[in-house]
């Protein structure tokens, strides 16, 4: 059983469910450690005083923010106030339907499984996939005031963290490129080049190589080994619209009928 | 305070590849990752503290190349990786997004959408990107292909929204979880009449848009305000003297620039340099000229195609 973030509980009117977060991806990156050269050992990090070269222990450290009059320093008890308080709920503010939320918006995904009353939970699944609706909800987890949508994913619920305003260039100010109208025949062509490549997704077929090209060099070099090297890739032509769409079809047909 | 960034080059520049037809594009990211307000860590004095690495054992300074990479095996070993070595290892960069499949959208699982960028046609002719822009867009599909992207390979599916052409990045299957696997049990039946009063509520409280104004950083905001304060009066302000005021790097640009060079490329105002014009085949130019609007296109030569076109944008 996964380790779960946080307890929550998600409130909506006098409805209460209690559940627990998961994260839903797992970060498969290959982490590398700093090591002193010298013997190989992993090395800290210290903060110090730029002058004397001496560290300042956490406890001593004070928050800076830079204005026009100079540095201000923060203390404790005022970054204290500003902190929002522990709390576990998890309050659903309101709904919206999930077409009008772009995906630009949406940062970290997380599993929100039952905490208390299964049934409760089961409910509130139920609702929302019968409704086709995010909820939108706010809450505090690690000092943090959270904002996410919430929907249920077959009989689950999922809960994706929603970026701030000044994180996201709104899709709905930006211009369509525009230019001379597309004839009938360029569409035709251009659909039928599309749906001859149509096809299933399998997400599966896809694996990150370079990935895999990095754990391989660390497992030949653990085992006193050699690695590999990989090969160059080839290059790419351009030509007139017209021809080159005819000329993929060809080739498409081609494809299909061998 | 926005900074006018008039120059800011694309994360990405590069091809879509459709068939044979090749699309010229600039790639831009939709979201930036960026901290409402930053503050700094500085000693008791006011002074800003500097990040050293020491290495423990003897405890002292260690210069940056005096450090290597290593990776924690299994037993508790560290094998050394030079940069060098990865940087071979590395997939060559992607000028190109070569898309060999198309598929349903809605085929795609919420839960493999990670980063999304923006695609601005990056050629005189927008034909190419617009055909390619409505066929996605027309019958909700994505094409689908790996790409490189500063230095990862990464799977793309290229779509399409309201005109504009977009590259979402996808997980790969390995990263994410299914409820299974975090050993989420099988779900109760649901009461009935729950869900009936649970939907009530729903329906009641459905807006019809999300409330963007509401996703700011509060926090950060009254940190600010606080700090305003504090400096209006004078209170624990520390002049910084000859230290450099630490400047922001290249990651610290704002949306609003974003924007703004988004807007500019998707609305193509760009420059043309002659040379390049009469070095282009003459099928090519004629598009142009189809694009532009040229009259007396079909008699032109090479060449007065090139100048019309120069005259056209100039």
């Amino acid at each position: 059983m996964a380790q779960s973030i946080f307890n929550g509980t998600l409130r909506l009117g006098e409805h209460a469910v209690a559940v627990k977060l998961y994260s839903a991806v797992e970060d498969r990156r290959v982490h590398f450690r700093l090591l002193h050269a010298v013997d190989g050992v992993p090395v800290r990090q210290r903060m110090v005083h730029p002058d004397s070269g001496d560290e300042v222990p956490r406890d001593e450290v004070v928050r800076g923010y830079e204005s026009e009059a100079g540095m201000v320093m923060l203390r404790d008890e005022e970054l204290e106030i500003v902190t929002p308080a522990r709390s576990r709920d998890m309050e659903i503010e309101y709904f919206v339907d999930p077409e009008r939320v772009d995906l630009a918006w949406y940062q970290r995904p997380y599993y929100l499984g039952p905490g208390g009353d299964p049934g409760a939970y089961a409910a509130l699944c139920s609702a929302l996939r019968a409704e086709n609706k995010l909820g939108i909800v706010r809450w505090v987890m690690r000092k943090k005031v959270y904002h996410g949508a919430l929907r249920s994913l077959d009989d689950h619920l999922l809960l994706v963290s929603l970026r701030f305003r000044h994180e996201v260039v709104p899709a709905d100010g930006l211009p369509a490129p525009s230019g001379r109208e597309l004839t009938k025949r360029e569409r035709e062509m251009a659909r039928q080049l599309v749906s001859m490549l149509e096809g299933d997704l399998d997400l599966g077929a896809f694996e990150d190589e370079y990935r895999e090209r990095v754990l391989s060099l660390i497992r030949a070099k653990a085992e006193g080994r050699a690695p590999e090297l990989p090969k160059a890739k080839r290059k790419r032509k351009a030509g007139g619209l017209a021809n080159a769409l005819s000329a993929s079809i060809e080739k498409a047909k081609e494809r299909k009928v061998a | 305070m926005p900074k006018q960034n008039k120059g800011m080059r694309p994360f990405w520049s590069g091809t879509i590849s459709f068939g044979l037809v090749t699309i010229p594009v600039a790639m831009y990211p939709a979201t930036r990752s960026a901290q409402a307000l930053s503050l700094r860590m500085l000693s008791p004095d006011g002074t800003p503290l500097s990040r050293i690495y020491v290495c423990p054992d003897h405890d002292e300074p260690v210069d940056a190349d005096e450090i290597v990479r290593g990776y924690e095996t299994e037993d508790g070993r560290y094998v050394r990786v030079e940069d060098e070595e990865l940087e071979r290892l590395a997939p060559e960069k992607s000028r190109d997004i070569d898309l060999r499949q198309f598929v349903d959208r809605d085929q795609i699982p919420l839960l493999y959408f990670d980063r999304l960028y923006f695609l601005a046609p990056a050629s005189e002719s927008t034909k190419a990107y617009r055909l390619l822009a409505e066929s996605l867009e027309d019958r909700r599909t994505a094409g689908i292909a790996t790409f490189v992207l500063r230095g990862n390979e990464h799977v793309v599916a290229i779509l399409s929204e309201g005109g504009v052409l977009r590259a979402q990045l996808l997980r790969f299957e390995d990263e994410v979880r299914s409820p299974v696997s975090i050993g989420m049990g099988e779900p109760e039946q649901a009461n009935k009449r729950d869900v009936d009063a649970l939907r009530k509520i729903i329906r009641g409280r459905t807006r019809k848009d999300l409330d963007e104004e509401a996703l700011v950083d509060e926090t950060a905001e009254k940190l600010r305000q606080v700090a305003a304060e504090k400096a209006k009066a004078g209170k624990d302000v520390v002049k910084q003297g000859s230290r450099k005021r630490r400047r922001g790097t290249g990651e610290d640009v704002e949306v609003i620039d974003l924007v703004q060079v988004l807007q500019r490329s998707l609305k193509g105002k760009k420059k043309r340099r002659g040379r390049e014009l009469s070095q282009e085949p003459k099928d090519v130019l004629y598009e142009k000229a189809q694009d532009l609007g040229i009259r007396g296109r079909s008699s032109m030569s090479k060449t007065e195609l090139a100048e019309a076109i120069e005259r056209a944008t100039a």
